[in-house]
């Protein structure tokens, strides 16, 4: 399994640690145990499509949001988490700046 | 059908034509008083001691594909009582003793064999945990005994002590773990609980779970619907799917575990031997095949298959424990789907909808836990009240902080 990092490009699956679902995305506010439960524990753990979190470790260190099919293995999106938050894919990045072949490793 | 050794010689001296299906095929009912969905070792065992232990016959066993098509035909066998915690140790024990008893009890041959495990630490501080493990096993009523270098050496001298990187300190010997025939277990409880009435629906896949005023009220499947008033689920990996069908969200998440098995050999690994410096383990089948593994592959997956990294890894591991298996060939290769919760330890307890059990969280020590998981299920699900072994594996701990964190490592899904 490789995954593209935005910064990086083509890597191993090595050089990068999973943290696990989108879910530790979205940190409740206050005191609401049953919100910080859902947050920290409970899953959709869907069979198909998800999106999870994995940080590059062993590359330019960044929090990536991995778009990925968990039957057949295929990573069909990788963003800066910093970029999904502010609702920018990586097609859209592509489009925008279209970096040179090889660029950025 | 009582199976016996003088069954054997006779249908040996008769061409064998005697031999009959062990369980029925038998349609659903429209109604049955409790359903378990999920045909594998746990859901067949809780069937088993429904029927038995608790006199509840009118039950069915609903399995999608076939009887032991899941983790039960999948896993690496390893039968153990070796934990630590209160509330993992006094069950783990429990389930143990049943497995002593098994063969009797189910009139199969599930070719349990206590063989020994053993698992060794290669640091001062190893064996410092290792000794607190051992004495809370001693203090649960099993055995453990602490060997050094030079017990460990009497034992098992094919490994490779001479190496600097890590060395043997020694290892904890749990003299009544060893391993199992994985089918025959399934098997066995299969038959067990069709003789005593049980109805197991084989290609019967659940669709829906139907739910009245907060109460469970039977299942869509795709043979129909069928009702019942008390519904265990026991689907492991699928978890999370057929959860969602009752509008719940478990801690659960699915990943990936690999396993390797190499050709026959002549018997060579006698013990069920585990490296302390990488997660490695390894066994040998009766058959001759060595059976190894390592870790999961760290990611959520369902994909039944794992990726090249942790391929290479366990053989690594394995290599630099025991180099003589350098010389054997892999056979296969395979990966089984573990419901991995954020504690590592399981779940067995109701849910917030009346009449609807959950048995599930087993992350990738589910094997040895069928009897007693099943025991401790059937209990539940009868009685309403949690069996006194299972009492700490509840659903909501992860709220209330009640943690089972048995390695020490954190609570999150992947680290277990």
């Amino acid at each position: 399994m490789r995954i593209t990092c935005p910064l990086c490009g083509p890597r191993d699956r090595r050089e990068f640690y999973y943290y696990g679902s989108e879910d530790y995305l979205t940190r409740p506010e206050g005191e609401d145990w049953d919100a910080i439960d859902a947050h920290l524990h409970l899953r959709d753990n869907p069979a198909g499509r998800t999106r999870d979190l994995w940080y590059h470790e062993m590359g330019c260190a960044s929090w990536v949001l991995i778009t990925r099919d968990t039957v057949s293995h295929q990573i069909s999106d990788v963003v800066l988490v910093g970029d999904a938050a502010a609702g920018i894919s990586a097609k859209m990045k592509s489009k925008a700046k279209a970096p040179a072949k090889g660029g950025a490793q | 059908m009582r199976y016996s050794g003088l069954k054997v010689i006779t249908e040996g001296l008769f061409g064998n034509k005697g031999w009959k299906p062990v369980w029925r095929d038998p349609a659903p009912k429209a109604e049955y008083d409790a359903i378990i969905i999920g045909g594998g070792g746990h859901g067949l065992s809780t069937a088993y001691y429904l029927a038995k232990n608790h006199g509840l016959t009118n039950i069915a066993v609903l399995e999608k594909g076939y009887i032991g098509s899941g983790n039960i035909g999948r896993n690496t066998t390893i039968v153990r009582a070796n934990y630590f915690l209160p509330g993992n140790s006094e069950f783990y024990s429990h389930s143990l003793k049943l497995w002593e008893g098994l063969e009797a009890e189910l009139n199969y041959n599930v070719m349990h064999s206590q063989r020994g495990l053993i698992n060794l630490f290669h640091s001062d501080g190893q064996r410092d945990a290792f000794v607190r493990r051992g004495n809370s096993m001693i203090n649960q009523g099993d055995d453990a005994i602490l060997l050094d270098r030079d017990g460990v050496r009497e034992h098992l001298p094919y490994l490779d002590f001479e190496q600097t990187r890590f060395p043997i300190y020694g290892g904890l010997l749990h003299p009544r773990g060893g391993t199992a025939r994985h089918d025959a277990v399934a098997w066995g409880y299969a038959r067990g609980a069709d003789r005593r009435g049980v109805d197991l629906i084989q290609n019967c896949e659940v669709t829906g779970i139907d739910i009245e005023g907060g109460r469970v009220v039977g299942v869509q499947t795709t043979r129909g619907a069928i009702k019942a008033r008390k519904v265990g689920m026991v689907v492991a990996g699928r978890s999370g799917q057929v959860a969602a069908m009752a509008g719940m969200r478990l801690p659960i998440e699915s990943h990936i575990l690999q396993a390797f098995v190499t050709e026959g050999l002549k018997p060579v690994i006698d013990h069920v031997v585990s490296f302390g410096m990488g997660h490695f383990y390894i066994s040998q089948s009766d058959k001759g095949g060595l059976v190894f593994g390592g870790d999961i592959d760290f990611y959520a997956s369902y994909a039944s298959r794992g990726n090249l990294p942790m391929v290479e890894h366990v053989m690594e591991a394995g290599m630099t424990l025991m180099p003589m298996i350098g010389r054997a060939k892999v056979l296969r290769s395979w990966g089984g789907i573990m419901d991995m919760t954020p504690d590592g330890s399981p779940i067995i307890d109701k849910t917030p909808v009346e009449g609807l059990f959950v048995d599930a969280g087993w992350n990738y020590g589910g094997f040895k836990a069928v009897p007693a998981s099943g025991w401790c299920m059937a209990h539940l699900m009868a009685t309403g009240e949690t069996h006194e072994v299972a009492r700490r594996f509840r659903l909501d701990r992860f709220k209330t902080g009640h943690l089972l964190d048995e390695e020490g490592t954190g609570s999150q899904h992947n680290l277990h």
